[in-house]
């Protein structure tokens, strides 16, 4: 069966920048390049690739403004923010933008098309320069040859933006693929926030995510950024994500990830410069047959600095997870700190947890640490909880919650951190007997 | 009987090896019990069988809360019952904050459709960990997480406090304490003696006895009670030691 997406053609954007058009086109060349995964790929490991076909999706046409209006209205995970996106099908339902006031700082929050045409040097230096080297080099060929929609933040030197940009993602239509992008850069000693959510409109409207999102967090800049992934378990997904972190920067992402039948997470970070300090913290609920793949890549370029990484998995079922992790200290990286922390808890014996940590370290002054542990819930806890009182049930969803808690804490944010714990509730309330 | 927990011919065993023979307890509300005894006795496996723990397997017997047989019962049932078991080794629940700890355990105890009255419940809270020198600030710790060994006991005893149990066996509470950590968690017990309350103290040092003053003491040997007597036996086993308990009562229950 022939498909768009098997034989992608660019997206011709009237007027498209030459840079763009050439990106594009060597998207196409990566994808047709490149052979689909298979299980005796090392990247690919453990992962169920037969379950990976993009067959049948399409990019399809934007939904009718009722519908648009009605996922503009359930796009309410945050109510304090700076700005807000609302796609449906990588069509744009809503933008809100900034305010006077930032603007007249220089902070600029546009859909990608439109800072293509107003801002074409900036977009040119950062847009789609960051591919994954994590095994989905081919999709995101795909993502680069296909994108429209998403939103880019940049936030000039020195200034600091303390609420967030919230872009929501929706899917709706019938097996639409969509190719989402949130583009993040903040100069030297800037601070920005944003939170990326992925939603799906029904239960059931299968639907293909090709989504990239890159951070560039320049001397002393500050980023944010949290995601909640709440697909429906009809969704393939695919998140390609990068950051790159230069001298002094911190850059603190949040991952919650709950739904799609299948997802592929790849989160690279690169430090470039002294100083930086980056975490990776996620948590994984996974139920029935999902499947939540996570690779990930720290990388230290330059000494004296830090990433610290921390996914944790809860899994029901006959759901599984793969962690797959490497950090990699170059040469010449001192006085490096870099951590890697998988922990996975079983609620079923029918659940697969998967762990792969892996270092490579070509300096000789460095701190690294790498492990992981899957367990089932503890018993010796579970009597002490009961002795006090508490059903078993009732204990258990107090275990795995405080599981949760050390990442959704990390949020820093009470209405997002209750919206969260709301998901999850949802989610596995009426699984844990 | 009602106002007693009375421990009858309990036998308890644990991969067919019998730790418990035939034991025999009665503590009556009002009094505060201590038994005593060398380590590998029983002790602490009479506490767990008590408070519901199923890795041992119940031969024979029956415990009576105020006439209840709750022998068998799941924990969650014994300690609404209103059975308490303050652990030797608290468990460590990360994420789990004291608050939300103790208010889902006084929740259990509410019918059906009632909320536990939160602003009531933190001023009682607060108040109680006040009299245990407790920061506040321990409360939205999670549950005993990175706790010192005297901050896991005052923990205990606040949970004690707060479930207002009938019978709370003490499961060797001064283990890891420091003299200051003694005598706070010993106050926080003797503030919780009353006509209405039944305590039975498990140690294997005589030092807590000095803090907590019990009415009888019984010393436990290979699964059962072998003699009992008031305060002073404690202070007499502590001159005399254990091996004066193995020299007389190996042969008498061999």
């Amino acid at each position: 069966m022939t498909t768009t997406l098997e034989q992608p053609m660019p997206t011709s954007i009237t007027n498209e920048p030459t840079w763009l058009a050439e990106r594009r086109a060597a998207g196409i060349e990566q994808f047709n390049a490149l052979a689909m995964p298979t299980a005796r790929d090392e990247m690919w490991r453990f992962a169920s690739v037969g379950r990976l076909s993009i067959e049948g999706f399409n990019p399809v046409e934007a939904p009718s403004a009722d519908k648009l209006a009605e996922l503009v209205e359930r796009s309410g995970l945050v109510s304090e923010r700076a700005g807000r996106s609302v796609y449906v099908d990588d069509a744009q339902a809503s933008f809100e933008g900034i305010s006077a006031e930032l603007a007249a700082k220089g902070v600029i929050y546009l859909p990608i098309n439109e800072a293509v045409a107003q801002h074409p040097e900036l977009m040119e230096k950062y847009f789609l320069q960051e591919s994954t080297e994590l095994g989905s080099e081919k999709f995101f060929g795909l993502h680069a040859s296909i994108v429209c929609a998403g939103s880019v933040l940049f936030v000039p030197k020195g200034v600091e933006v303390e609420q967030p940009f919230v872009n929501y993602y929706w899917t709706s239509g019938e097996r639409a693929a969509v190719f989402p992008h949130t583009l993040v850069i903040a100069e030297d000693n800037a601070k920005a926030s944003v939170v990326d959510i992925f939603f799906s409109d029904t239960e059931d409207n299968e639907a293909l995510n090709v989504s990239v999102s890159n951070i560039h967090a320049g001397a002393g800049a500050n980023v944010f950024r949290k995601i909640v992934q709440d697909w429906n378990e009809k969704t393939v997904s695919f998140q390609l994500d990068t950051t790159v972190a230069d001298r002094d920067a911190q850059v603190k992402n949040v991952a919650v990830n709950i739904g799609a039948q299948r997802a592929r997470f790849e989160n690279q970070t690169r430090i470039e410069g002294p100083g930086a300090d980056v975490k990776m913290y996620s948590l994984t609920v996974a139920e029935d047959t999902q499947e939540f793949d996570q690779r990930t890549f720290q990388t230290h370029n330059a000494g004296n600095a830090v990433s610290d990484l921390l996914y944790k998995n809860a899994l029901l079922d006959n759901s599984r997870t793969i962690f797959s992790g490497l950090i990699r200290v170059a040469e010449g990286a001192q006085q490096t700190d870099a951590f890697q922390t998988n922990r996975n808890l079983l609620l079923d014996p029918t659940a697969e947890a998967n762990a792969l940590p892996g270092l490579e370290i070509l300096a000789n002054d460095v701190k690294c640490s790498h492990g992981a542990t899957t367990g089932n819930v503890d018993e010796d806890e579970l009597f002490y909880m009961m002795s006090r009182g508490i059903a078993k049930r009732d204990a258990m969803k107090l275990m795995v919650f405080g599981f949760f808690e050390e990442v959704i804490e990390k949020v820093e944010s009470d209405e997002l951190a209750e919206n969260l714990r709301e998901l999850i509730r949802n989610k596995f309330e009426s699984k844990i007997k | 009987m009602n106002n007693t927990l009375e421990i009858k011919n309990l036998n308890v065993s644990i991969d067919g090896q019998a730790i418990l023979k035939d034991f025999n307890l009665t503590i009556p509300k009002g009094e505060v019990h201590a038994l005593m005894g060398p380590n590998g006795t029983g002790k602490s496996t009479l506490a767990k069988v008590i408070a519901g723990h199923e890795d041992y397997t119940i031969e024979s017997g029956e415990v009576l809360l105020d006439g209840v047989n709750i022998l068998g019962e799941e924990p969650d049932t014994i300690a609404k019952a209103g059975l308490f078991l303050a652990f030797q080794y608290p468990l460590e629940i990360p994420g789990v904050s004291i608050a939300n700890f103790i208010r889902a355990a006084r929740q259990a105890r509410l019918p059906e459709g009632e909320d536990v009255n939160a602003v009531e419940y933190y001023k009682e809270l607060y108040a109680k960990m006040d009299a245990l020198k407790m920061d506040r600030k321990f409360t939205a710790r999670s549950l005993n997480e990175g706790f010192s060994g005297g901050e896991k006991k005052r923990c205990e005893i606040l949970q004690m406090s707060m479930l207002n149990p009938m019978y709370c066996i003490m499961d060797e509470t001064d283990s890891g304490l420091d003299i200051d950590a003694l005598r706070i968690v010993s106050e926080g017990v003797n503030l919780m003696r009353s006509e209405e309350r039944g305590f039975l103290v498990i140690t294997h040092y005589q030092r807590l006895l000095d803090y907590i003053v019990p009415d009888v003491v019984h010393v436990m040997f290979d699964g059962r009670i072998v003699h009992s007597g008031d305060a002073e036996l404690a202070k007499e086993l502590e001159t005399k030691g254990y091996d004066w308990v193995k020299e007389e009562f190996t042969s008498a229950t061999a």
